[in-house]
């Protein structure tokens, strides 16, 4: 299976003369810096899925959003799609180019514009990083809570086209709960500002409906962040489980007691080995799986919850449970989580990550259901799991120069997102669904659901010049996709009865 | 103990009057319990009555998810989460017993808690919708993460029923508390804000925060500790909680002003320069109830200069009840207003005029 733009399946693409058009857009914007020689082309071929690379006809790298629009209004009236691209650390081909298109890339909209401590909000451009918010903002004693893994790269652009995650989410949200304002640029080159600084707007929530669409609706250029006041005291707990289901289950009573972590994560035990090889963070190695059950907010109240949630954990079952002793010990248990996917990068040639969400009551289930799949597949499956808010990341461990392994990996990973549809779950709940899992839509979207999100585009881009091929499926393409095609009706999958 | 309601899927009769509707081009001004009709301009159409459609559908405590059919009494759906532990952090007005689930959505009201717990929208995790082409299609879903698609189901938060009938929403719940103090404080409205900036800077478990009548009234919820300490901190009198179910109901004595109630949404440190009437401040700053008599103009005006915008929620002959789009966005509205609802069936004008 390629992820490569299929015109037979995604639709036709205009097509142009390639020095004709740099020659054009050279002389309507002198001073825009545009990349079009195959050497230079090179650095742009892919995003975080980097399996998979398109060289894209030409490279945008404007500076100032006059630049931005007066591109727009020339690709509408020349009929030239149009990729954004942020910092490129997306997962899902998100940002993946089109050799008709041109990759018009924002990390050069890197400047904080302003804090505004009294009004707990930051006004930035859209290729600022993640993380140089939350820096930014440090000195007033705020930050900015969305957290996904590669927030130290990743831009606040991306993260709202993605409306990115984090371990964070159960407590503090995703990303379209933690901005307020956004301005973007439609493919005519309209500027829009959707929220405002108010808490809320007049007329439909487009601001909702831009976030996670994927650069399909419009470009990001301004983003206003809300910023929270740092928790007084954070107490991470880890305990060691001789039974995944047994973990699931602590997870179920801590929810269920009244307890809100700011973050809950579990591994399994091929990712604990992996972890601990790599981090030495102290985590047992003979343990199924792991919980770390972070506590956040006012100091007494943490202990409050520690002591509640320890209790919880020896009732579920827990045969050791360790409360970090200090921030170094707190930053040693975090570091073997966030370091686990280039920690299974060590094990493996490739991994491959999936970003499935199940309802939590169905994680025994679903994890069964990975384990033999895995073993049908001949390819181990290591487990990562935001387990608060049903987010897995099973990562499929293979080896791309071995003939074949790429595609039972690709194979696998659909069948585990199908599992995931199955039981009430999601194919995609971070990553977004980009080129990667354009097939799944297929899976948990029926032919009517798609046709009205390609209503939804047509609003605001009928020419489908913005992002072409990502996010939503062709009807052509579930067509070809049939095979397995599920409708919610249809249920229960087929193959469900297996596991 | 788990209460028992009433339950009953009536779906196929509203599909089937939407398709009615749609084949004799009938405009329906969809109605759960009519306890927000006032708002929105007046809609002339068939009514569609959601109320048979009724029911939880689905809830399950330790996954902090409640999926109910759009006529369920929000009532109805409180007390079930209250047995449990639980409650909607957003707390959407009522406006009476008749209140539905699905028009709580629609009209998107969010109470109180509103700038610490997030908006109506943001508890929306999916949704079920009859379309206009007649359909009924599934969005979103019951997990607390998921990118698929376009997120339609937070769009239809707070669209009046323009956009599509809302026949089950799926919503994230909270637990309840553990502790909750009021307090009030007699302070005039500069000290009230200045105040509340301080205490928001020492992250202080504030969870509502309304100052009216020379008096600021707060409301603390957390662990018992950082609740006993805030409590400390802020003094003050002990307050009813009784007091915020009045406030986002509009009980109090401040909504019997009989001259106009208009909200202002502004960001909430825009400062306090003297509104054309009588003041009550919540949401700490964000959200300002005024009465008034002074023409809509000046009004929205002081809103839109606050970068903020006002609602009309007495209906007036003299005025749109929602605050004017800018241009480019209205023309936007209607392209998406032309795509889902061609042909302008659903509760046609209620917002705007043309959509």
């Amino acid at each position: 299976m390629s992820f490569q733009y299929d015109e037979r399946l995604d639709g036709p693409l205009p097509t142009h003369d390639k020095a004709a058009l740099v020659a054009e857009l050279g002389a309507l914007l002198p001073d825009l810096q545009l990349l079009h020689a195959t050497e230079d082309l090179r650095p742009f071929e892919c995003d975080g899925l980097s399996a998979y690379r398109t060289t894209p006809m030409m490279v945008a790298l404007p500076e100032r959003v006059e630049q931005v629009q007066a591109l727009l209004k020339f690709a509408t009236a020349r009929n030239v799609p149009v990729v954004a691209r942020g910092a490129g650390t997306g997962l899902s081909g998100g940002a993946m180019p089109l050799e008709k298109g041109i990759l018009l890339v924002m990390a050069r909209f890197n400047r904080i514009l302003d804090i505004d401590p009294e009004a707990g909000t930051a006004r930035v451009q859209p290729g600022v990083r993640n993380l140089a918010i939350s820096q930014a903002a440090a000195p007033h004693g705020l930050y900015y809570a969305p957290d996904p893994s590669s927030q130290i790269a990743c831009s606040i652009g991306g993260n709202v086209a993605e409306n990115a995650g984090g371990v964070h989410c159960l407590k503090y949200g995703l990303t379209v709960h933690n901005i307020l304002k956004v301005e973007i640029l439609t493919i005519d080159g309209e500027r829009l500002t959707l929220g405002s600084e108010a808490l809320d707007s007049p007329g439909f929530d487009l601001l909702a409906l831009f976030t996670g669409s994927e650069g399909m609706l419009g470009i990001v250029v301004e983003v206003t962040v809300k910023l929270l006041t740092r928790p007084q005291s954070a107490k991470v707990l880890l305990a060691s489980f001789d039974d995944i289901g047994k973990a699931g289950d602590a997870v179920a009573q801590i929810i269920g007691a009244g307890v809100i972590p700011g973050g809950l994560e579990m591994m399994d035990n091929l990712s604990i080995r992996a972890a601990e090889d790599f981090i030495k963070a102290g985590y047992p190695v003979d343990a199924e799986a792991i919980l770390l059950c972070e506590l956040d907010g006012a100091e007494s109240d943490v202990r409050e919850d520690c002591d509640r949630v320890g209790a919880l954990l020896r009732t579920a079952g827990a045969t050791d449970i360790r409360i970090a002793q200090d921030e170094a010990e707190r930053q040693r248990f975090w570091a073997g989580r966030k370091n686990a996917f280039p920690a299974v990068g060590r094990i493996s040639p490739d991994y491959y990550c999936m970003d499935g969400t199940i309802p939590r009551r169905e994680l025994a289930r679903v994890l069964k259901g990975i384990a033999e799949l895995s073993a049908e597949y001949g390819l181990r499956v290591a487990n990562v799991f935001h387990a608060g808010d049903g987010n897995m990341h099973p990562l499929i461990l293979f080896d791309a120069n071995a003939p074949g392994e790429l595609d039972r990996a690709e194979a696998l990973g659909a069948r585990i997102l199908e599992l995931c549809v199955a039981v009430g779950g999601s194919i995609t709940g971070e990553h977004g669904v980009g080129r990667e899992k354009i097939n799944q839509m297929c899976a948990q979207f029926n032919s009517d659901e798609i046709t009205l999100f390609h209503a939804l585009k047509a609003a605001f881009d009928p020419a489908r010049l913005l992002n072409p091929g990502k996010n939503i499926p062709t009807l052509h393409r579930c067509a070809e996709f049939g095979s397995m095609h599920v409708h919610h009706g249809a249920l229960p999958f087929p193959e469900l009865e297996r596991f | 103990m788990r209460r028992e309601f009433d339950s009953m899927d009536d779906s196929e009769r509203l599909v089937a009057q939407v398709q009615r509707s749609l084949a004799s081009r009938t405009p329906l001004r969809i109605r759960g319990g009519d306890s927000k009709a006032f708002l929105g301009r007046a809609v002339d159409g068939e009514e569609l009555d959601t109320r048979g459609h009724r029911g939880i559908v689905s809830y399950d405590p330790t996954e902090l998810v409640v999926t109910a059919r759009a006529g369920t009494p929000v009532a109805e759906l409180s007390a079930l989460l209250d047995d449990a532990g639980q409650m909607l952090p957003c707390e959407p007005p009522a406006f009476g017993t008749a209140a539905t689930v699905g028009g709580a959505v629609a009209s998107g009201l969010s109470g109180p808690r509103r700038p610490w717990s997030g908006s109506v929208r943001d508890f929306v995790l999916g949704c079920r919708v009859i379309t206009g082409q007649g359909k009924h299609l599934r969005f979103g879903g019951e997990v607390m993460k998921n990118v698929a698609g376009y997120d339609m189901s937070r769009l239809l938060a707070g669209s009046f029923g323009c956009l599509g009938v809302l026949t089950e929403v799926s919503l994230k719940v909270l637990p309840k508390p553990r502790e909750r103090r009021s307090l009030s404080l007699e302070l005039n409205a500069a000290e009230a804000l200045r105040e509340l900036s301080a205490w928001r800077r020492a992250a202080l478990p504030v969870s509502g925060a309304c100052h009216v009548d020379g008096t600021l009234h707060v409301r603390l919820e957390g662990g018992t500790g950082s609740v006993a300490s805030a409590v400390d901190r802020i003094g003050g009198a002990g307050l009813d909680t009784g007091f915020w179910e009045s406030l986002r109901e509009q009980r109090l004595p401040f909504f019997d002003d009989p001259r106009a109630l208009w909200r202002l949404s502004v960001p909430n440190n825009t400062p306090l320069e003297a509104l054309p009437g009588a003041v009550l401040i919540d949401w700490a700053g964000a959200q300002r109830w005024l009465k008034s008599d002074a023409p809509a103009a000046t009004i929205r005006q002081i809103a839109q200069s606050a970068g903020g915008h006002a609602t009309c929620f007495t209906p007036l002959a003299a005025s749109e009840p929602f605050h004017p789009l800018a241009a480019p966005l209205l023309r936007f509205h209607r392209q998406l207003k032309q795509q889902l609802d061609p042909h302008g069936i659903f509760n046609p004008g209620r917002m705007y005029a043309d959509l």
